[in-house]
């Protein structure tokens, strides 16, 4: 689950983290009055939305008078950004964050994450900060440090030092990194994190270390002992369809084209599109279907499909087995095109557990829908339909 | 032979009585796998699936001889019923469970260490080995026992491949499902060296995704071990959008892996032949046994 740089810099406070003072506004009155609350002369005024790249599309304004807040909350306020991350459409900005300005004379990278391929926490830092981080990691790898620490000793102060004078801070700068990277190791174990990025780790003009943007995500499969981490949610970041979509179990994500799919199982899924493209079809969204879906959640899944209005086709490409079964799918399919109607070519590749059963079902109540013996098949005879139609 | 399984392995269920455990467990027994009981804490005694239930891990390997466990258990407590298999020195685990904390299974790893344990999984469709033994949730009708091993980090697909495979014709010596999570127990390197190792498989699959750097990995494995058996890969999610999370794929994140045709670039580099999409995997497999 992603959060906002305003919730995550008053998460990490709460674990020592050193941050500019900051409030957040929804209107540019607030903005204003806050730059009187923070004191100081000079702000910046940042969109908060679950996107990176923000001062490259003018996202991060710098002002100094509360009048100059109010000006840039409102210009922001409202629009949509578009960055590097939002996708074409980008993001609505419903808040912004007014921060204490600090006089940077450096800045770096600073992270910590779980690191796949060893199955520990990392920090990953990089003596540059900065937006373009992810090319530069991939044009100079080399360039990118990394600490392993292990559950059991947890982050030793050593390395931790050693770690911070590679990023060249050492001295009183280096025991402020490793009181940093101390707080991030026990924000990340307390919050069940996935990710707390500190870009741009910042040294101030005056030698201080801190963080001046920081992007925080939570595992989700830990929401479950952290209530009050779950209220920090923001739906309205989310495309709504792709919310209720996870209510019925259905993983859901929205693509452009116009050949609906529903598959179960995330690899098979994501196969499923793999091949879709390489037929020559558009698939309009990603849809796996989770094992324990009931009859009425198929359904509504079928309908969300059904409801788009660029959907010209749709494959469903079940291979049932464990506790999905076929016919089960089948089932609310037929139950979903019984309510709505269905008004494009269905092909079906059914197979495993109760495939027959599930072609019986769907004959027998009426549906129209064109049967495949194979992903190859399905695939082809469902790319023509949406060309035909 | 078949590889971590065979037709005697002795298996308990952790989370026996639940709904999803009592399903999958009653068709394993069907299908002929040796269960021996299962364990759910404050139900030792009892009886389910006709089979004896014990309060902990240790009673019932004492009491059945078992050297696997498949565990079936809600993900708040998954990683404290891998630790309690550990603890009794399991040889093989297998952790059916979705969803698992990954801070957890962080714990788990570093417990996986210096273990006697192999765990498979999290978030795995479980281990078969065609006409001996089934620990997990696939369906089994259209596996056949023949020469293929195949690793996948997808259960879905691995349904998909074992069909292919059985119409090709080539049967499977073991299918080892290794879950969707990015933390997890044994992985494509593994797998690939008991595939090795196994004279009964004559052609590996694997199955991978975007998301970390298994592939990758594994690419570094083959370039080194010089493998004398044809290895066919397949990487789904050449069309997924990036910074979006698709069902377990997991974020595509720069410092953890490529992109699926990077990852792709990587296995040919070391020698594997790719599958230019899903449905022709099978087929690719047979390409590279006979040509």
């Amino acid at each position: 689950m992603n959060i906002h740089e305003y919730q995550a810099k008053k998460l990490l406070r709460d674990f020592d983290l050193p941050t500019p003072s900051g409030g957040v506004a929804a209107t540019p009155a607030e903005a204003a009055s806050l730059t009187r609350d923070l004191g100081g002369t000079r702000w910046a005024v940042k969109a908060q939305v679950h996107a990176g790249g923000r001062a490259q599309a003018r996202g991060v304004r710098l002002v100094d008078s509360a009048d100059a807040a109010g000006d840039a909350a409102r210009d922001l306020l409202g629009s949509r950004i578009v960055t590097t991350q939002t996708g074409p459409e980008g993001k609505a900005v419903r808040r912004v964050y007014v921060e204490q300005a600090v006089d940077v004379d450096r800045e770096l990278y600073l992270a910590i994450l779980v690191d796949r391929s060893v199955g520990r926490l990392a920090f990953i830092g990089s003596e540059q900060g900065g937006d373009d981080i992810e090319q530069r990691a991939a044009a100079d790898p080399a360039s990118i440090l990394r600490l392993v620490t292990t559950p059991d000793r947890g982050l030793d102060r050593t390395a931790a030092a050693d770690f911070a004078a590679q990023l060249g801070l050492t001295g009183p700068q280096g025991d402020a990194a490793i009181a940093i990277m101390e707080s991030m190791y026990r924000a990340f174990i307390a919050c069940d994190a996935g990710l707390i990025e500190i870009n741009p780790l910042a040294v101030t003009n005056s030698g201080d270390v801190m963080a001046l943007d920081v992007k925080m995500t939570l595992d989700d499969n830990a929401l479950f002992r952290h209530e009050e981490l779950e209220v920090l949610r923001d739906v309205d970041e989310v495309d709504p369809t792709e919310v209720e979509a996870k209510r019925y179990e259905l993983n859901f994500v929205k693509l452009d084209g116009d050949i609906g799919v529903m598959v179960n199982g995330a690899g098979l899924a994501l196969a499923t599109v793999d091949l879709l493209k390489e037929r020559g079809g558009e698939p309009a969204d990603f849809m796996d279907v989770r094992p324990v879906a009931t009859r009425d959640q198929i359904a509504t899944g079928f309908k969300m499909l059904l409801s788009n209005p660029k959907v010209r086709a749709i494959l469903v490409n079940i291979y049932g087995g464990g506790i999905l079964r076929c016919d089960t799918v089948a089932d609310g399919i037929a139950t979903a095109c019984q309510d709505s109607g269905l008004r494009v070519p269905l092909v079906l590749r059914a197979a495993g557990t109760n495939m027959e059963m599930a072609r019986k079902t769907l004959i027998s109540r009426g549906v129209t829908v064109t049967f495949a013996d194979d992903m190859m098949d399905a695939a082809d005879k469902v790319v023509a339909a949406a060309k035909g139609a | 032979m078949a590889v971590l399984i065979d037709s005697d392995t002795k298996v308990i269920c952790q989370g026996f009585t639940g709904q999803l455990a009592t399903y999958h467990m009653e068709r394993a027994i069907t299908y002929g796998t040796k269960v021996g009981g299962g364990v759910v804490p404050g139900k030792g005694g009892q009886t389910h699936l006709g089979l004896p239930v014990f309060d902990t891990v240790a009673e019932a390997v004492d009491a059945t001889g078992a050297t696997a466990t498949a565990i079936f258990v809600p993900p708040a407590s998954a990683a404290t019923a891998i630790e309690e298999a550990i603890d009794a020195e399991m040889p093989l685990a297998v952790c059916i469970t979705e969803r698992v904390p990954v801070l957890d299974m962080v714990r788990v790893k570093c417990r996986l260490d210096d273990a006697k344990t192999r765990l498979i999984g999290p978030n795995s469709q479980g281990i078969i080995a065609p006409g001996r033994c089934k620990i997990g949730v696939m369906p089994a009708h259209l596996e056949r026992q023949g020469n293929i091993g195949i690793a996948s980090r997808s259960a879905s697909l691995t349904s998909e491949i074992i069909d292919q495979t059985t119409a090709q014709r080539l049967g499977q010596s073991t299918s080892i499902g290794i879950g969707g999570d990015p933390v997890h127990g044994i992985g494509f390197i593994e797998c690939l060296e008991l595939f090795l190792d196994d004279p009964e498989t004559k052609g590996i699959i694997l199955l991978g995704e975007i998301g970390g750097s298994d592939e990758e990995d594994a690419a570094e494995f083959l370039k080194s071990a010089r493998p004398d058996k044809p290895v066919v890969a397949y990487v789904a999610g050449h069309h997924a959008p990036t910074e979006r999370r698709m069902g377990h794929a997991g974020t595509v994140n720069v410092f953890g892996g490529g992109s699926a045709a990077e990852k792709c670039d990587a296995l040919a580099t070391a020698g594997v032949h790719i599958a230019p999409n899903a449905a022709e995997i099978g087929s690719t497999m047979r390409r590279a046994l006979t040509g």
